[in-house]
């Protein structure tokens, strides 16, 4: 057998973005090596700045002419919705290093490693927005899983943190050789691990048995990814033991990621045999959304309601994904269903962010995250709960702030689809909004409502630079969007796939 | 100035009190004084953009004036679009004014935990959310404002209210956002329903529901009816009302009772009927029979209260009982009726909230059985209470009057293809409502403002109405007489508008 040895048609403009990340992590423990143990928390500058710098390509791509760069015979693609979604990697990834500058730097942790594995999980998730092909996704989502397993431990000599890491080491590595068994069916009988290929072949036959399977599977694998009931167990235990920010990255970054990969795969590859996901889709949205919620009505601590909170997020963002099928032509592309997952998922991360980005600011006072420790807290920081109640209210979906147009392009799409089967749905979404806004409401009227325990320290809440940065780059766009959504609109809806 | 107002008039009497809002919320804490005087400056400044309005106002035109149509959210075919017609104008005035007497009611008597910033910012926060929902002409816009009004609301019971804040704010948050939910899907399966992909309400107006199948027009109707029926609210969706009313401040219940009720009523007037007129044909004798249970139930409810608040708050379960039957006839004498009943329920059960809270503030009780005679000890307000109470239960010559005769009257003769049998029995048990509203609000004034003062007060020294009260009172009282005198100051700002509106059912 002859090899073509040809060289591989490489666009460096398309992959500069990466390649400015992988320079970054070289960077990081190059000056690991060179500077002396006091400067090491340095290296969150080389972090942080190398972060803005890959969002410089980034913007290039995004002005260019070309709209869409396809590579490595069309495995690797930059389009729209890969560019759209990097840029939402780097900032969010931006906004994650603000929250942890202080944390790791106090905390008598490894600095150099934390940023490096930080940045190397993005570089995954960069490579996972443009990957067309299995075997490059199935790449990506180790590049973005094994780097979270040693961050979630980062908290070595504490025991819930060891516990968070093993926990979610042992369900990702099952879940992703669940996946890989899903892709191996695929692969043997479409003959290609290309996802246009494998729509291809389904448009030429009739799926068969084994093929449903081969779905069925790789849909399990990234419903643990993004934590989708009932493979969600992980998710509350390894977010409450994990460092802050980094469960802020798992619940935003790690979730999207899975999103990244998941919609290409349902909307482009697997998009011709419907009855094989959407059942799958619409019965783990379904799920997600009321047992997401029901659970995070009886937390006791913050982060593990943001925790069951996420779950919930994530089957608001299942939603459209599921119906996107639904009453549609044939050959017409679900263009509303494309547009509500990626705009609810940039409105989703930055409000998130934001709740951790609070969570963080009040342990600095009280050592905790039980929501007896927000007590009175607006007594302490009328200016962080009125934050918090942004975020909490945004997240509720209540107008006029970002998160009621996350909400509503998810009820355009299952109105547009507009089956009796989406409609379904679409009200179970609708009570779901109506019991998550009880305990949002919740964390709020205990911050304001209740009062301050009598020894608790009434001084002002010193929060630093880094901190309060992220605060305000959540927080203002939260408002902003909520008024001027079409500012936001325009990347959902520029956000094409191609294929 | 006209063509200034035509471009910039609605925009303004949205958006001023927010920004009252936001320099209220920059402003250092301590300084109280120059914050009060920030918001009254502010709602003051909306009031006379009103005025301006007001006399600008053309009324000989049915249309849309000061129509203000901008891009917004192109991606969902949303438009910034704001219109001003006979049905908005009178409600966009009384919600400023009332916003005003509200600020000035609140001068020197802020309710526990006091904290004036927080308090005056949440109330223009509001201004701009109901402001804005009577000139929104666009489905989503009107959304986001009709929303707008919930977190302020909800603030303002959870932390200035009675012993059961938290309980009756989160109810009413949930029941008004259950409403709200249905009705945004509503609003969707209009939009991808319609042969043209609009949220602009003339447009879906003037479409009226073509190409929408019946049997969809009626599902769609049941989300915009919840929506609207829980703000009103109507029987059985109105047991959240009492509860807020008891637990809110003073304040909080008069802009809840004068203002947040009416976007329900007005949502009917402007969204459900217009929108789906055949749906609504289906629908009215059920809205007309609702109607006519919130009339009697509310009246009976009254009857039985021993807590001035809660009386008053069934007592507007019943009369918008009577403004939702006169929609509910489908006929523009019965909606100019309806229009006339919101805006006397808003100026007078306002002005009996006012005076529900400024007793309590005096005897530290709204228990009715422990109060009497106001009128020895403080007979200024006693016979203020008197004179609104008569307005409340429409004694002829008082602007409540003529928000239930001509309801009733209208109920007589309901657009053509309602059941004219139906609609007159609900006239007649309507008219029994109106005997019951007599009985409970005289029984009230009886009780609490003549006779002796009970013993435990006796000796109690009780201030009579004090000047800022007289100041924030004055115009809702004479609002109530001339509009009861002159009715048809109202009725002819109306009437033209709600003639083009409802002509499709050929009322």
């Amino acid at each position: 057998m002859i090899i073509s040895a040809a060289n591989p048609h490489i666009d460096w403009l398309a992959l500069a973005p990466e390649l400015t990340v992988s320079g970054v992590i070289f960077l990081i423990m190059g000056a690991d090596f060179l500077f002396s143990a006091r400067r090491r928390w340095q290296t969150s500058f080389i972090a942080s700045i190398g972060v803005l710098v890959a969002l410089i390509p980034v913007f290039l791509l995004a002005v260019s002419d070309q709209r869409s760069r396809s590579m490595f015979g069309g495995a690797y693609v930059v389009d729209n919705y890969a560019i759209a979604l990097k840029a939402f990697f780097l900032i969010a990834v931006y906004i994650v290093i603000l929250l942890a500058v202080n944390y790791i730097a106090e905390g008598a942790y490894y600095q150099a490693e934390f940023w490096a594995l930080l940045l190397f999980s993005v570089l995954g998730m960069m490579v996972m927005a443009s990957a067309r092909d299995l075997v490059t996704i199935f790449v990506a989502l180790e590049m973005v899983s094994i780097p979270t397993y040693v961050l979630a431990a980062w908290r070595k000599h504490d025991l819930k943190s060891n516990e968070a890491a093993i926990k979610y080491f042992l369900i990702g590595a099952l879940s992703t050789a669940v996946m890989l068994y899903g892709m191996s069916f695929v692969f043997g009988l479409a003959g290609s691990t290309k996802l246009s290929d494998i729509a291809g072949y389904l448009a030429s036959t009739d799926a068969q048995p084994l093929f449903y399977m081969g779905i069925f599977f790789t849909l399990v694998g990234f419903a643990f990814k993004i934590s989708a009931v009932p493979f969600h167990f992980w998710a509350p235990d390894t977010y409450e033991g994990a460092p802050t920010p980094v469960t802020a990255f798992l619940s935003v970054l790690s979730k999207a990621a899975g999103f990244a990969a998941l919609v290409p795969l349902v909307l482009i590859a697997f998009y011709q045999s419907q009855d094989a996901w959407q059942p799958v889709l619409w019965a783990l949205a379904a799920a997600s959304m009321t047992l997401g919620n029901l659970a995070a009505l009886r937390q006791t601590n913050v982060v593990r309601l943001l925790a069951y909170s996420s779950i919930a997020q994530g089957g608001f963002i299942l939603v459209p994904l599921a119906v996107a099928a639904q009453g549609r032509d044939a050959g017409e592309f679900p263009t509303s269903a494309l547009e509500a997952v990626i705009i609810y998922l940039l409105i989703y991360g930055l409000m998130n962010l934001g709740a951790f980005a609070v969570v963080i600011a009040v342990a600095r006072r009280t050592g905790s995250a039980e929501l007896d420790s927000y007590r009175g807290f607006y007594h302490v920081s009328p200016a962080i709960t009125l934050v918090m109640a942004l975020f909490m209210f945004s997240l509720a979906g209540i107008p006029p702030l970002g998160g009621w147009f996350a909400k509503f392009v998810m009820f355009r799409a299952v109105l547009d689809a507009g089956t009796p089967l989406a409609i379904t749905l679409g009200v179970i979404a609708a009570v779901n909004t109506i019991i998550a806004f009880f305990y949002y409401s919740r964390v709020v009227r205990v911050m304001i409502m209740s009062d301050l325990p009598e020894k608790a320290d009434r001084s002002p809440l010193k929060i630093p630079a880094a901190l309060s940065t992220a605060l305000v780059v959540t927080a203002v766009p939260v408002v902003v969007l909520g008024v001027l959504p079409q500012l936001f609109a325009r990347i959902g809806e520029l956000s094409r796939l191609t294929f | 100035m006209k063509e200034f107002l035509n471009d910039w008039g609605l925009t303004l009497a949205v958006f001023i009190p927010l920004v009252g809002a936001l320099a209220i919320m920059f402003w250092p804490k301590s300084q109280e004084t120059a914050q009060k005087s920030i918001a009254l400056a502010t709602s003051l400044l909306t009031l006379l953009v009103g005025v301006l309005l007001l006399i600008n106002f053309d009324y000989n035109s049915s249309g849309m004036q000061f129509d203000v149509n901008k891009q917004w959210i192109p991606l969902i075919n949303s438009r910034y679009h704001l219109g001003l017609d006979g049905i908005g104008l009178p409600l966009l005035l009384l919600s400023m004014v009332i916003v005003v007497a509200c600020v000035i009611y609140s001068w020197n008597h802020f309710p526990e935990p006091q904290n004036p910033k927080a308090f005056l910012a949440l109330m223009l926060i509001l201004a701009t959310g109901m402001n804005g929902t009577f000139v929104a002409q666009d489905l989503i816009l009107f959304f986001v404002f009709f929303e707008v009004v919930l977190l302020p609301m909800f603030f303002m019971i959870a932390i200035w209210g009675g012993p059961n804040r938290q309980y009756a704010s989160i109810k009413f948050f949930l029941f008004t956002m259950f409403g709200s939910a249905l009705m945004l899907l509503s609003f969707l399966a209009l939009f991808f329903l319609s042969p043209e992909r609009t949220f602009d309400i003339q447009e879906l107006t003037a479409l009226g529901g073509a190409g929408i199948i019946r049997g969809t027009q009626n599902w769609i109707f049941a989300g915009l009816f919840l929506g609207f029926a829980i703000k009103v609210p109507m029987f059985p969706f109105h047991t959240w009302l009492p509860d807020a009313h008891t637990e809110a401040p003073t304040v909080g219940s008069v802009l809840l009772a004068a203002i947040l009720l009416k976007l329900g009523t007005y949502g009917f007037v402007r969204i459900a009927m217009p929108i789906l007129p055949d749906a609504a044909r289906d629908w009215a004798p059920w809205i007309g029979l609702l109607a006519i249970i919130g009339i009697i139930y509310g009246a009976l409810c009254s009857l039985a209260q021993r807590d001035m608040k809660r009386l008053i708050a069934f007592s507007s379960v019943a009369h918008m009982g009577f403004v939702m039957l006169g929609i509910a006839t489908l006929t523009d004498f019965g909606v100019n009726a309806a229009i006339f009943g919101m805006v006397a329920h808003g100026i007078i059960t306002g002005m009996l909230f006012f005076l529900a809270g400024s007793v309590q503030e005096r005897f530290e009780t709204r228990e009715i059985a422990r109060l009497g005679g106001l009128l020895t000890q403080a007979p200024k307000m006693g016979w203020i209470l008197g004179f609104t109470a008569m307005a409340s239960l429409g004694l002829p010559g008082l602007a409540g009057f003529w928000g239930e005769f001509p309801a009733i009257l209208a109920a007589y003769s309901p657009a053509p293809g309602l059941s004219e049998a139906t609609f007159r029995t609900f006239m007649v048990i309507a008219a029994i409502g109106t005997v019951l509203a007599a009985g409970y609000m005289l029984w009230m004034f009886q009780r609490v403002a003549m006779g002796e003062p009970k013993p435990e007060f006796a000796a109690a020294h009780v201030h009579d109405v004090h000047n800022l009260e007289w100041l924030a009172w004055t115009p809702l009282l004479i609002a109530i007489f001339v509009l009861g005198i002159f009715p048809n100051l109202l009725f002819s700002v109306t009437d033209e508008s709600v003639v083009k509106i409802f002509a499709v059912f050929g009322g």
